[in-house]
């Protein structure tokens, strides 16, 4: 990892993931490249999304569904962990609850492949700093 | 790949599901079936959207339509109306109880967003082992900016304004702590931070360091910067192995991106992070008794003053902060303080985040800005209480804090309104109680955990507190008189009076709170022997109503420790010596013949 040196070097690093991260959304296929992203702090962990991580990962891998797994911390909607946030390209995250392996089933098969939405979504219910 | 257009979301929570909710969705699926929108028009069950007061709830996408108080013959005006026509169905649109206008896009209703997240803004958003994602989300430039462009005065200065008070407990002004330890002159001084999150049912800091790490590890430096320090030391406990893990691989990012490090940015500024572990002590949440368990000592406090601002760790000026406070401080500098002073009350800026437990539908981890009342939080957010029960109580600031009654549900949450209250803010935990609570047990859980805590220093907490417990005990036990009640208050304001550190002052809290707010509760206990909430098991006596039995003998088969005797078809009977009242037989007896008292 390069050193950041400067405050001209923590900018041009900020562009540089920021225009990574919108190269992922705009790629070539765009209409298949999805990302998942597993709730995984203490309280996603103790319901198992170790697992459903896990199985997103094979899962989408087998089924060659361009896509891009990631860990994030906790949604704040621990009462229903496992919690996973699917964003399909050119739409708006979604939040889906309670995702264990066989939502993560439903999940694959019906929203990401289909992009028909299915029970358990989690509304969005906060303000964000950019708001 | 269906496309639909629009998206019916129905609400699927407890509370909508209760009014018919699933009714609701067959219905609407047959009126989009009726037109001929199959194919255009899908509808789907969500989790709770946290209004159930209004419930059921439907919303149309993707124009935001917010519709409440839908009823499953309100489907077909849904569908003919707002779906073929494009009209919106102005009955079921919210009403503003102010304004007495109805709204219809969900993004202008306030109870709909009633959360800020400023501490969480990355929690569950970034990867937590990316350094590279919190740089994407304005990582670091706070810290950038503060090297560069303001001088410590001018960033404590920042703070200051900023109105941001500690979100550890205390509440004391964050922006002036940083100036009182700035003006301690020494060769060395330290930035610490507060991790020793201890309430039972808080897990806030825990939170934000398994979600967001470098948050803490930016506003660490920035503290090291104005007060002058080159090191840091984060207190943890042991207890939070994955919160260390995520925290470890933060700080070897930031080191190996020179963010942390000698001359930082070219400035010449160097700060440097240590993790100290923590054996899990909760009066190592108290500053001196942190600093003494960092120094390799027994986790004790010590007198104030002199303040850790003057000789804190190793005798050096030392700036304690705890987890939230630093999460705040990024957005501070990136916003600026006039940005943050806007949101909050008057004597408390900002948000606070809660961590929600208890007997509430939607236990999670949220964050409201401060002025929020507890009806908000409690209900429009949480979801409002478990199995449809009635509301009793809310336990706030964990075992320094007291039990709030419904009385206190419309007051605004703030630093200075749950003191008047008889509470505290505390870290953050809130729990609610639910009417088939019993406070006095409640009050004595709290104390179990004080007394398991204390670290037996000074006598009125070592000593009192147990005697407190005992009295709850025999009041529980059914051996109460009604001058317990008065024995207690008394003890409780000495222990209050006279304790070392702040455990001890406030560790009567709960006990005070609950007399304060429940003495009727406390003297069915002493008067009539009697648990209004049926929790006490020594209190209950379960007997079998010989009309009702008809000898099946299946309590009889199902007691532990075979309390019950009797012949096959004939009346049974319960020993009160033997049982343990376990319940067993209650449960287990198809006939109704057990009798609870």
């Amino acid at each position: 990892m390069t050193k950041i040196k400067t405050l001209a070097d923590l900018r041009r690093i900020k562009e540089e993931v920021q225009s990574k991260i919108k190269l992922r959304e705009n790629s070539n296929h765009p209409e298949q490249l999805v990302q998942v992203k597993v709730g995984m702090a203490t309280c996603g962990i103790a319901s198992g999304a170790k697992d459903t991580m896990k199985y997103f990962v094979d899962e989408l891998e087998q089924q060659a569904i361009d896509a891009v797994v990631t860990q994030t911390g906790c949604m704040g909607y621990c009462y229903a962990e496992p919690t996973v946030e699917v964003t399909l390209p050119g739409k708006d995250s979604v939040v889906f609850g309670y995702v264990n392996k066989e939502k993560a089933e439903e999940i694959i098969d019906v929203y990401i492949k289909r992009g028909e939405l299915i029970d358990g979504v989690i509304p969005l219910s906060f303000k964000t700093i950019d708001d | 790949m269906t496309d639909y257009k629009i998206h019916l979301l129905i609400c699927g929570g407890t509370g909508c599901k209760a009014a018919e909710s699933d009714e609701i969705k067959k219905q609407l699926k047959h009126w989009i079936e009726e037109v001929g929108l199959e194919d255009e028009a899908q509808v789907v069950f969500t989790g709770c959207f946290g209004f159930c007061e209004k419930g059921p709830i439907v919303k149309v996408l993707p124009d935001n339509t917010f519709y409440v108080g839908v009823t499953p013959a309100d489907a077909e005006d849904i569908v003919k109306e707002h779906l073929i026509k494009g009209r919106t169905v102005p009955r079921l649109l919210y009403k503003d109880p102010i304004t007495n206008q109805q709204i219809s896009d969900s993004k202008g209703m306030d109870f709909y967003k009633k959360q800020t997240r400023i501490a969480l803004r990355n929690c569950g958003f970034i990867n937590p082992e990316s350094i590279d994602e919190y740089i994407s989300r304005d990582g670091y430039a706070a810290m950038g900016k503060c090297l560069t462009e303001y001088s410590p005065e001018e960033t404590i200065k920042e703070i200051k304004e900023s109105g941001l008070r500690g979100r550890g407990g205390g509440g004391f002004p964050t922006g002036l702590k940083w100036e009182i330890t700035r003006k301690s002159e020494a060769d060395q001084k330290y930035v610490v931070c507060n991790a020793d999150e201890g309430d039972p049912g808080a897990f806030m800091d825990r939170s934000i360091l398994e979600g967001d790490p470098h948050s803490v590890i930016e506003a660490m430096a920035i503290c090291g910067y104005c007060i002058g320090a080159d090191k840091g030391l984060v207190y943890i406990r042991a207890e939070y192995p994955l919160a260390i893990e995520r925290l470890k691989t933060a700080l070897n990012q930031a080191r190996e991106y020179g963010l942390l490090g000698d001359d930082i940015l070219g400035t010449g500024f160097n700060f440097e992070i240590e993790i100290r572990l923590g054996a899990g002590a909760f009066v190592c949440g108290e500053e001196t008794a942190l600093i003494h368990s960092m120094e390799g000592l027994r986790g004790e406090p010590t007198f104030k003053p002199p303040f850790p601002s003057v000789s804190g760790y190793l005798g050096k000026p030392t700036n304690v902060n705890n987890v939230e406070t630093f999460a705040n401080i990024p957005v501070i500098i990136n916003k600026g303080a006039s940005w943050f002073n806007k949101i909050g009350t008057e004597n408390s800026k900002g948000t606070k985040v809660f961590a929600l437990a208890g007997k509430i539908n939607n236990v999670g981890l949220i964050e409201v800005p401060m002025g929020t009342t507890l009806r908000e939080v409690i209900y429009d957010i949480g979801g409002g209480i478990k199995d449809g029960k009635g509301f009793k109580s809310v336990q706030t600031g964990g075992p320094s804090g007291g039990c709030l009654t419904k009385d206190f549900l419309d007051t605004p949450i703030d630093y200075d309104n749950l003191l008047a209250a008889g509470s505290m803010m505390g870290s953050g935990g809130m729990i609610v109680m639910d009417e088939g609570d019993c406070m006095v047990g409640i009050a004595k859980f709290y104390l179990e955990f004080t007394l398991e805590e204390s670290c037996g220093k000074c006598s009125p907490c070592r000593i009192g507190n147990k005697r407190l417990y005992e009295i709850l005990e025999k009041i529980t036990n059914g051996n109460g008189e009604e001058v317990d009640i008065e024995r207690l208050k008394l003890l409780s304001n000495v222990i209050k009076d006279t304790s070392l550190c702040g455990l001890g002052q406030t560790s009567p809290n709960p006990v005070l709170s609950t007399i304060l707010n429940f003495e009727d509760e406390y003297l069915a206990h002493v008067n009539e022997k009697k648990c209004p909430s049926g929790q006490c098991k020594a209190l209950l006596k379960y007997d079998i109503i010989e009309d009702l039995c008809t000898g099946c003998t299946l309590c009889f088969r199902n007691c532990p420790v075979g309390a019950i005797t009797g012949e096959r078809r004939q009346p049974h009977y319960i020993d009160q010596l033997l049982c343990i009242k376990c319940g067993v037989c209650y449960e287990k007896c198809k006939f109704n013949a057990i009798k609870l008292s």
